[in-house]
């Protein structure tokens, strides 16, 4: 099960997908092609994502689209809309576009926002939209009839058991954060809780980098300045993982064993793969084709007149050498 | 003149940014001893380069009177398009380095064209600055952001070996971008005060109108403002790209108001007609101190680093304050 995970990043989901699908659809996956016996003659699904800003989101757009191609091919009754909002403002207007003008009757919403979109996405389920929320819950649950969401705790869980495991429980390590978001505070309190039980794994100090790579760059010059002997870099993110690459590279440090990223991008999984740069040698995924899964999942329950489980997480994994195939998809942005 | 140049040299209003830095290097120095090695001030004055380049554009423009807001998708767009003109013509120009003058030159004429085309507008099109470049703002990363796809380019790595010593690079012990930075000041100080030039622009800056009747080409004083300040975003531009080999969607991220935080810092009037060079400088290098400090050092909760580099800002500000 864990080979079906994918990966990805900040906000995300990544994993599963195969086996996301068996579960939700259970024994009705045995036959995509007769799935109009049961439902509407014609599914429209409506898919409201944020615009591609930046390598995740750019990948979230590239999935919902790879999505929308493959299922219309494969359900000629199956109509998708893809919608890409820049903020939560556009998006409620979109998803009122989206209910009264293309009248969907199913909708795929990664929402900007919690609380801002609660109401609008709560007006579109009053109209009988099926709704599956991605990502991030809305503030009142009754507004979505499913949620598929990524690990975030996850996300900080398993560098940080690996980074114990690795190093017998004794290492100096530097983090970098994001963007203070109660996302980003999961993900680190899950990262400390763990190191917590080890006595001798001092984390020197975290420090926000906000998910850029210059930020980054600039936060680990300082780290490396201020620290002298530093094991491991928690990157906290693969776009990080870059620019802090750059600043040892440049100081020409020789303390420093390891840099682990996260989400699992497709340079860093390559380089994993290839095991082209000693300092990176695993990752841990949260990929933005969680979006696929969802649009896929909902679709297909949809056409057969299934409902989805009211919750879905997607599991992050740890990838290394060994399963890092499995995590590479050379045509996604990201 | 130089009675009110020696006037002007005992108002302590005019060091406030001077004060300002030497107060945040004693502070850096006490909380943290490697504040202040070698390789620690190397290591700000090379990330302040940028910036720093950018906002001896943004000086010109802003004491004649005008802002531009795009510099920092502007710097990104032209980080975008030359990373991608370099790795099309790595193919067919043998040399990787003639690969990157080439790349360099493309990134200066582009930058140079960005810049006049926001003066054309601007003066011949008569729309406010503000308006044009915030316009510009959006255009322009929106681009980068297509041609990327949403991800990254990326620099093909035999011209990133080619290319990095111009970021990496130093020269008698001084990294190439300090240099490259010390340069365009020398040249932007001479430029503004000591040119006709310098003195239209300012002239322009406290009123276009009476510019205009001493029969200053206003237009066209103005339109060579922002080419100036295109060049240098070029510039900057060409020191950036080695430094990470790409460019994203995040690339140049408010750097728009980074560089005009340092040029007002520094002591030039927002309103335009009168602003320093030496100010501006001291005004960028000032802004990477403090996160820089903030860096070294864990006293401050890293929620509350932005409401430090706020009060430092304010601070700065009300010590070179002007008097009514």
């Amino acid at each position: 099960m864990s080979e079906v995970a994918r990966y990805s990043r900040r906000l995300v989901l990544g994993a599963g997908v195969a086996m996301a699908a068996t579960v939700a659809l259970g024994c009705s996956l045995g036959g995509p092609l007769g799935s109009a016996a049961f439902a509407a003659d014609t599914v429209k699904l409506g898919v409201s994502i944020p615009a591609a800003t930046h390598g995740f989101t750019g990948g979230i757009v590239w999935w919902a689209n790879q999505a929308k191609a493959e299922l219309e091919k494969a359900h000629p009754n199956l109509k998708i809309t893809v919608k890409t909002a820049s903020g939560a403002p556009e998006q409620a207007n979109q998803l009122q576009d989206l209910v009264t003008v293309t009248k969907i009757d199913s909708l795929v919403i990664f929402p900007f926002e919690s609380a801002a979109l609660t109401q609008p996405v709560m007006q579109a389920k009053k109209k009988n939209v099926y709704v599956t929320v991605v990502d991030r819950g809305l503030t009142d649950p009754s507004a979505q009839d499913a949620y598929i969401a990524g690990d975030n705790t996850a996300f900080g869980r398993i560098p940080a058991e690996y980074i114990a495991k690795t190093y017998n429980g004794k290492a100096n390590i530097v983090a970098l954060r994001g963007i203070p978001t109660t996302l980003d505070n999961e993900r680190w309190e899950a990262f400390t809780g763990v190191l917590k039980q080890y006595p001798d794994i001092k984390i020197l100090d975290g420090k926000y980098a906000n998910w850029n790579r210059d930020d980054a760059f600039k936060v680990t010059q300082d780290f490396l300045t201020r620290f002298k002997d530093i094991d491991v870099v928690w990157a906290a993110d693969d776009d990080m993982a870059f620019g802090v690459l750059k600043a040892i590279e440049q100081a020409k440090r020789t303390d420093i064993k390891e840099v682990f990223g996260g989400a699992g991008s497709k340079t860093m999984v390559k380089t994993i793969l290839d095991g082209s740069n000693p300092l990176i040698r695993a990752d841990v995924s949260y990929s933005p084709k969680f979006i696929y899964d969802a649009i896929k999942m909902t679709a297909e329950a949809r056409l057969k007149g299934d409902r989805l489980p009211a919750t879905h997480i997607i599991p992050s994994a740890l990838i290394t050498k060994e399963n890092a195939k499995e995590f590479y998809f050379p045509d996604s942005p990201y | 003149m130089s009675a009110a140049r020696s006037a002007r040299r005992f108002d302590p209003h005019r060091f406030g940014p001077v004060v300002g830095l030497l107060l945040l290097l004693i502070v850096g120095t006490a909380l943290n001893p490697d504040f202040a090695t070698w390789d620690n001030l190397m290591n700000v004055l090379t990330r302040t380069a940028f910036i720093g380049i950018i906002s001896i554009g943004m000086c010109f423009v802003i004491i004649s009177g005008g802002i531009d807001l795009s510099v920092g998708s502007m710097a990104a767009l032209i980080a975008g398009g030359m990373i991608l003109l370099m790795n099309a013509l790595a193919g067919s120009v043998g040399s990787p380095v003639a690969v990157v003058a080439l790349g360099m030159l493309f990134a200066l004429l582009l930058g140079g064209g960005f810049g006049l085309a926001h003066g054309y507008l601007i003066t011949r099109g008569r729309i406010e600055p503000f308006i044009v470049t915030l316009g510009t703002l959006g255009i322009f990363r929106a681009l980068l952001t297509w041609l990327a796809d949403g991800g990254a380019i990326t620099l093909d790595n035999d011209l990133s070996d080619a290319y990095g010593p111009v970021y990496y690079g130093s020269l008698l012990g001084i990294p190439v971008p300090v240099w490259v930075f010390l340069l365009v000041s020398v040249a932007g100080g001479i430029l503004l005060n000591r040119t006709a030039f310098g003195r239209y622009v300012q002239a322009i800056g406290s009123n276009e109108q009476v510019a205009r009747f001493a029969a200053v080409d206003v237009d066209r004083v103005k339109l060579l403002t922002y080419g100036l300040l295109g060049v240098c975003v070029g510039i900057a531009t060409v020191l950036y790209v080695p430094r990470l080999g790409s460019a994203s969607p995040t690339t140049g991220l408010l750097w728009e108001l980074e560089a005009i935080a340092a040029v007002i810092v520094g002591g030039t009037s927002f309103k335009g007609g009168e602003g320093r060079i030496a100010g501006t400088v001291i005004g960028a290098v000032l802004l990477s101190v403090i996160s820089n400090i903030l860096n070294l050092t864990s006293i401050i909760s890293v929620y509350l680093n932005a409401a430090v580099q706020g009060c430092v800002i304010i601070a700065v500000a009300f010590l070179q304050r002007r008097r009514p």
